[in-house]
């Protein structure tokens, strides 16, 4: 079998194995007399394989061209123990020499004959009319047709012009099949490749700064579902969250994080005047968790990956209208429910939700996933610090947070007992959070407390992720009033 | 996110939006396009950093000269990917007549060779990206995963001769990746892919 060994050695030259290998083989598809010096040494090596038997009574039969050819080419030739000449025998037939080289073992072989070769050539040929010879050709050129069939394609190419042309051409276009190469994008590049356009063309209708953050991380999240299977979308994703200062969660899957993404950016879609992707589903309550049950249970079916286009569609119509909008729809309100947040302020959490969901999906599928960009870190950080001193007041009339001190000597816009948030790492910075009042101006001259955490850690925090009591936070001074903020953050998040 | 069979009226509508200076517009086309754009970038160049560059300068191109692109003449997506193989060849043989010059021992055939060998890898990278999905999926069976035309046939529930057709109209499709066309418009990007 060493003849198989050497038409295996050298079809592994001829085009898979190495980008090295590669190169070279690439040639010999191309020049004419190239391919006829490999076929000459592949039809040899295949008698050898079939005939092994024969080759000495018939080895005679081999012209002096076939010889050379088997030589040169079939790198087993010479070591043959069953060919001691070095030249194949011509099998049956000397004049049906194929003129094509033969099938060519695919990248995953290595060293192992094709199977078809194994097969014993058949004592009866299988005969072909032209037109079925011709349908076989591309199976036959990947190697995909049975050993008798292989056979009577090879005879055919031998009397047939035409099909040997054709044969010829597609071996070559075998060749040409590469592996997809993994296609992750670095996703900073995305950032800058559009910055370098809009300095060389400032752009007529630009994205609005506070909607960007959410425009990257839509693009990002998307690129993370690119290669996922089905396994991946049926992937059971556990949601995290604080309830009544309780870790809530909820089971759901990769295509269930997705159908909630959609529903509550439905919210902003609607706000626009844009289409609610809810479509005739009535929502349990108009609030994020409210949107996404009944969605999910509206379905018969749990969600596929067929929520992905539409999420998409929608994430770049949101950035899209915010855009044409533009400076007034910045005045614009998204009704959350119970609460309600500015245009610009509901776009950024929509960024903060789909990075922390990203995260989610990353997690449930072992993908890695990095943070957002630090600028954009840094105002999703910055959203969160400005809503903090409203949520500690209704907490505290909820009896939720410790009272206030000196109300009545807090004036609006007044300075008030205040807490200093320090925020480390890129994306981070520091916050005043007024204690005692949303309407206080926080103060430097009345800090009572220091809290410094990591920006990650601090979105982990509010994204219910991390709970108050074990956030990974450096404290200094009122432990009360760090206690309320803490848990403040964490009663930001939500389904 | 690849999108087959998008219409042309999403493409005429992405010229306008881009002719007009929408930026969210710019983002969509990167969305849609870049892994096209890179992956066939990095096919010619072989290197990360020089296929981030060409895609780089791909858009820059789009976003600067929206209107060069004209849908009578075909998808966008095949503009894009013809415009990509122009630049990304160029760059190719700027960097490679560059070394030629420090280095004795390369010569021009060579550089030659290697500039073609590149440029049809890359075409065939986008003739299976954009054939039918029935013929891609035939293709994948038959070569990535080594089944014969009939255990095809079985595993995509079409006959046998089906199979055989797939097979063949497929690896046709895919020889076209070695026809040279005129300069500077290079072949395998028409409108029918």
């Amino acid at each position: 079998m060493s003849g198989a060994g050497g038409f295996e050695a050298h079809d592994e030259q001829g085009g898979y194995e190495g980008r090295g290998a590669r190169e070279g083989s690439r040639d010999r598809e191309v020049f004419p007399e190239d391919t006829e010096k490999m076929s000459d040494g592949l039809g040899n090596g295949d008698d050898d394989t079939g005939n092994a038997g024969d080759d000495h009574e018939s080895g005679q039969g081999a012209d002096a061209h076939d010889a050379g050819g088997a030589g040169s080419a079939g790198d087993g030739g010479p070591d043959d123990p069953e060919d001691p000449e070095g030249n194949g025998s011509q099998g049956t037939d000397p004049h049906h020499t194929p003129r094509i080289p033969l099938p060519r073992a695919s990248v995953e072989d290595t060293g192992r004959p094709l199977p078809a070769l194994e097969e014993p050539v058949p004592s009866v040929p299988l005969v072909l009319e032209h037109r079925v010879l011709k349908a076989l050709l591309g199976a036959w050129a990947l190697a995909a047709c049975s050993a008798e069939e292989t056979a009577a394609v090879e005879d055919h190419l031998g009397v047939c012009g035409a099909c040997a042309d054709e044969a010829l051409r597609l071996r070559g276009a075998v060749g040409l099949l590469q592996r997809p190469e993994s296609l992750d994008l670095d996703p900073g590049l995305r950032t800058r490749v559009l910055d370098g356009c809009l300095d060389r063309r400032p752009p007529r209708i630009p994205v609005p700064e506070w909607a960007t953050p959410y425009d990257a991380e839509t693009a990002r999240l998307d690129a993370l579902l690119q290669d996922f299977g089905d396994a991946e979308w049926h992937a059971p994703v556990r949601l995290r969250w604080f309830a009544a200062d309780e870790a809530t969660s909820r089971r759901t899957t990769v295509a269930g994080v997705m159908a909630h993404l959609m529903s509550v950016d439905g919210l902003v879609a609607v706000a626009l005047g844009l289409d609610d992707p809810m479509g005739e589903v009535p929502a349990d309550a108009p609030t994020p968790a409210g949107r996404t049950e009944a969605y999910w249970r509206a379905s018969h079916f749990p969600p596929t990956r067929s929520v992905r286009t539409p999420w998409r569609e929608q994430s770049h119509d949101l950035v899209r209208t915010v855009s044409f909008t533009g400076g007034t729809s910045g005045k614009l309100e998204v009704a959350y429910g119970d609460f309600v947040l500015p245009l610009h302020d509901a776009m950024l959490d929509r960024a903060f939700e789909c990075w922390v969901h990203a995260e989610d999906i990353a997690q449930a599928v072992d993908y890695p996933y990095e943070p957002p960009s630090p600028r954009h870190l840094n105002r999703m950080i910055d959203l969160a610090a400005r809503v903090l001193p409203a949520v500690l007041a209704e907490r505290r009339q909820k009896g939720l947070a410790s009272p206030a001190h000196g109300r009545h000597l807090v004036s609006a816009g007044g300075p008030g007992r205040t807490l200093r948030l320090e925020i480390e790492g890129l994306g981070g910075g520091e916050w005043l959070i007024p204690l005692d009042s949303p309407a206080a101006a926080g103060s430097a001259e009345h800090e009572v407390a220091h809290v410094a955490l990591d920006g990650v850690e601090f979105c982990q925090l509010a994204a219910g992720h991390v709970p108050p009591a074990e956030a990974a936070a450096g404290q200094r001074g009122d432990r009360e009033a760090i206690r309320d903020v803490l848990f403040a953050a964490a009663s930001l998040s939500r389904m | 996110m690849a999108k087959k069979d998008a219409p042309p009226r999403w493409d005429r509508k992405m010229q306008q939006r881009l002719a007009r200076g929408e930026a969210a517009a710019l983002g969509e086309l990167y969305d849609r396009f870049a892994s096209l754009v890179h992956g066939l970038a990095h096919r010619v160049l072989g290197d990360e950093r020089a296929a981030d560059g060409i895609t780089r300068e791909v858009f820059v191109h789009v976003w600067e000269h929206p209107e060069a692109y004209d849908p009578k003449q075909g998808p966008l997506r095949s503009w894009v990917a013809g415009l990509t193989h122009r630049l990304a060849v160029q760059r190719l043989r700027a960097t490679e007549t560059a070394a030629l010059t420090q280095d004795t021992e390369g010569s021009t055939e060579e550089l030659e060779r290697k500039v073609r060998h590149a440029s049809v890898a890359a075409r065939a990278d986008y003739i299976v990206q954009s054939m039918p999905t029935p013929l891609r999926a035939a293709l994948e069976l038959a070569y990535f995963q080594r089944r014969d035309y009939r255990q095809a046939a079985a595993d995509l529930s079409i006959t046998e001769d089906e199979a055989r057709r797939r097979l063949r109209l497929g690896l046709q499709l895919l020889s076209t990746a070695h026809d040279t066309g005129a300069p500077g418009a290079p072949p395998g990007y028409g409108g029918a892919a």
